[in-house]
């Protein structure tokens, strides 16, 4: 039962830090991690995200 | 490498249990959609439409949506996806299917599945369920399923561009005016809701006019404060946002009420203020947080619905079927049942602003070519859910409250002894002092003709939270089901205008090369002007409309969307016949055999019926005769209303005719190609040739347990592949 909650609590966390993009951060690192290479500030690294957002706007639908 | 699945899986056979599951399934559909046909009178339940609804979405899914998949697109798993031939982490990214459910859903859903069947509920509440739920079988997720899977196939193409790569240059020019103009027209009637939703509510302009300032300091806070922990400014906004909603109890007290009780006129100007700066802003600032905020929102609200009405079991206060779905005299809008409830309820059913996501960010994101399949169809059957909600929503109130709200000011004359007049010329019964009541009992000074189908489902909603969770926060529930829908419109708005200024600026590069760049801010600036000034005028004709803005634009809103939608399925017919595969062309083209009749008939009605509340000429005429005259008509009061309805309906009945003829513009450019494919068994298309596959994902939603195995040894055999240093 407890083993259960716990998996749950994993998944929705899991779920939620895919669809607001946060893992985004981890998985930059893990590259830095293999490839061997120092990653850049999280600041700069949301930044270059956000560059991409202002040009590439998404439509809402109705 | 292993590939999980293949196309065999169509040929396997159902077990015995699964046989007998689906069995139970259909009888619970059948008994429901029985229920409903035959029910007349007292005391239906809500849940028979639940349930209906719920069930018929199974059994399309689960066959119908899998016939399409692997038999007439033919997707192959062992087929690399543009995510994964193109990877850069940023547009093209391999993304898990649930999470790519999430967001193309968030991007689909807004007001327009709320709004749409709150209208249509004055023909009762049968057509709507019906259409709803047929509709989105057979037309609404079709279209996306389609849209999606093609686009998918060519890198993520946009629709203009399939239009005008498969179909040929004069279609695409005339798909790409029509996306224009229609989006033109959807964010003016989206921005009319708002107005006639905060218009007289010194609550709702509080709250909502909190937002800016909480996205505000959420944009700042992942800017500068904690870069990237959108989890934690959400909850934090979220808070904000509850507190916004109370606060707004307290704006008589605060002294706020008198500044803060907005004209219609005053709102137009802060929303066209509202909607140019937020679309020069940096998306950081504004857009971004406003969107992590109403996703949160939309998603918490449709899912408090959905256990809300299982709880409450309200019963239906509309009839099955009104008379004015017979006689088209309705007071909400006019016209008759066919083909008015088709594009009433646009959203819900089949919504051509869909094909524009279908064609965008989604398709560029897809791991597995068979995730097509819950994305595209499963997430429209979702929206569908949301319309069937609000449907419900709108049903389970008393009807003389529903007409009161949702008929113009020119009918109910505004107080609530005229309007309980007018409602008892329509055969129903309500005293002035109930609808005070119902005003009162949500905190409001009046809701009599409220008119955008807002205020009526948040009323709706209100009522079911109240019985589902206990009393006494009626306002609370009414004011929060308000800021919900605002709060997406708004984002809408912003990104509407973003999108539109993207594709002015696009348009115009072409003549002027300078104008694309979209860093230039003269460029910029100057685009989003002119967006912001074409629906902002719009929305200004709504809003002054003697003869009522939603009664006038809401249809012209809904034929544009389901004409875009015509174009979007002309171009699925097209593609089949290209790729050989004419004999699977009725999937997609008995949805658009029907969006045509059904468009084409209201797009004739609005522009020649001879009905004076029907054709915007036939309006025309009349009013420009008794003007000549010097004569006045109802509800125009003075000789400049007689002059503003002759403007307005001239520009809605333009517009009217463009879109059709735009639409059919795109067809008749189609019709030859369909004719060449058909004799010569397929035409070469701009599609990408196959790659193979390396990637391992899950097929369908649930993953099996073959599934789940092979996809930990990829991850195991990719984490041994970088730690041997062979990394890609």
């Amino acid at each position: 039962m407890r083993t259960h909650a716990i998996k749950a609590v994993r998944g929705i966390r899991w779920y939620l830090k895919q669809s607001t993009g946060e893992a985004k951060w981890d998985e930059y690192l893990e590259r830095c991690r293999n490839d061997g290479v120092e990653p850049t500030s999280r600041r700069d690294f949301e930044r270059h995200r956000a560059e991409h957002n202002e040009k590439n706007p998404q439509p809402r639908c109705c | 490498m292993p590939t999980v699945t293949s196309p065999d899986q169509m040929r396997r056979k159902m077990t015995p249990k699964a046989m007998v599951g689906w069995g139970a399934v259909a009888v619970v559909g059948a008994v429901c959609w029985t229920v409903l046909a035959l029910a007349r009178g007292e005391n239906v339940s809500a849940l028979w439409i639940l349930f209906a609804a719920l069930s018929s979405y199974a059994i399309a899914y689960r066959f119908y949506s899998r016939f399409i998949a692997y038999k007439v697109l033919g997707v192959d798993n062992t087929r690399a996806t543009p995510a994964e031939r193109l990877q850069n982490g940023i547009d093209y990214d391999v993304t898990d299917r649930r999470v790519l459910f999430g967001h193309h859903f968030a991007a689909i859903a807004g007001a327009g599945p709320l709004v749409g069947p709150v209208l249509a509920a004055q023909m009762g509440y049968l057509p709507g369920t019906i259409w709803i739920i047929v509709g989105v079988i057979f037309a609404g997720a079709v279209q996306d399923m389609v849209v999606l899977f093609f686009s998918m196939r060519r890198n993520g193409k946009s629709l203009g561009q399939m239009v005008r790569e498969e179909i040929g240059t004069v279609g695409g020019i005339a798909a790409l005016i029509a996306v224009f103009s229609i989006m033109i027209i959807i964010l003016a009637v989206l921005a009319l809701v708002v107005v006639n939703a905060l218009a007289a509510s010194p609550w709702g302009v509080f709250s909502i006019g909190l937002t800016i300032p909480i996205a505000l300091f959420m944009g700042y806070y992942l800017r500068y404060l904690r870069p990237g922990r959108v989890m934690e400014v959400t909850a934090i906004g979220v808070v904000l946002l509850v507190l916004a909603i109370v606060g707004g109890n307290y704006v008589q007290q605060m002294g706020l009420a008198d500044a803060l009780t907005l004209s219609p006129n005053k709102l137009v100007l802060a929303l066209v203020v509202y909607g140019f700066v937020a679309s020069i802003l940096p998306v950081w600032m504004l857009l971004a947080p406003r969107d992590y905020l109403s996703t949160f929102m939309k998603v918490g609200v449709i899912v408090l619905l959905a256990v809300g009405l299982v709880i409450a079991r309200p019963v239906l206060e509309s009839q099955a079927v009104t008379s004015f779905a017979l006689k088209g005299n309705g007071p909400v809008f006019a016209g008759k049942l066919f083909p008015f409830v088709f594009i009433t309820i646009a959203c819900g059913a089949l919504s051509g602003f869909h094909a524009l996501i279908a064609s965008g960010t989604t398709p560029k994101m897809i791991s597995k070519e068979s995730h097509v399949r819950m994305i595209g169809y499963g997430g429209m059957l979702t929206e569908s859910f949301v319309a069937i909600s609000a449907l419900i929503a709108a049903s389970v109130i008393n009807q003389g409250i529903y007409f009161a709200i949702n008929s113009p000011a020119g009918s109910t004359g505004g107080t609530p002894a005229a309007a309980a007049q007018f409602i008892g010329t329509l055969g129903m019964t309500i005293t002035p002092a109930d609808l005070a009541a119902a005003a009162q009992s949500i905190h409001e000074t009046t809701l009599i003709s409220r008119t955008g189908g807002a205020p009526t489902l948040a009323f709706g909603i209100s009522l079911v939270f109240t019985k589902a969770f206990g009393g006494g926060l009626a306002a609370f529930w009414y004011h929060f089901a308000i800021m919900f829908e605002a709060l997406f419109i708004l984002t809408a708005v912003d990104a509407g205008t973003r999108v539109g200024r993207f594709m002015l600026q696009d348009t115009i590069g072409n003549v002027w090369h300078k104008y694309a760049d979209i860093s230039w801010k003269p460029a910029s600036w100057s685009a989003s002007a002119v967006v912001v000034a074409l629906w902002g005028y719009m929305l200004y004709v709504g809003v002054n409309d003697p003869i009522g803005g939603i009664y006038q634009l809401f249809p012209l809103f809904g034929i544009s969307n389901q004409l875009l939608a015509a174009i979007a399925l002309t171009l699925c017919v097209s593609l089949l016949f290209k790729h050989g595969k004419a004999r699977y062309v009725w999937v997609p083209g008995i949805a658009l055999a029907w969006d045509l009749i059904v468009t084409m008939t209201a797009s004739w009605q609005k522009v020649f019926s001879g009905d004076v509340k029907i054709g915007f000429f036939q309006q025309r005429s009349v009013f420009q005769t008794a003007l000549d005259k010097g004569l006045l008509i109802k509800p125009a009061k003075t000789m400049d209303q007689m002059q503003q309805v002759i403007t307005n309906v001239t520009v809605d009945g333009v517009l009217q005719a463009l879109f059709a003829v735009l639409t059919l513009t795109v067809i008749a450019s189609a019709i030859p190609v369909w004719i060449k494919a058909a004799k010569s068994g397929g035409l070469p298309t701009a599609e990408v040739p196959r790659q193979p596959s390396h990637l391992v994902a899950p097929a369908e939603l649930f993953a099996t347990a073959l599934e789940k195995q092979a996809v930990r040894e990829y991850e195991d055999s990719q984490r041994k592949l970088v730690a041997s240093g062979r990394s890609r």
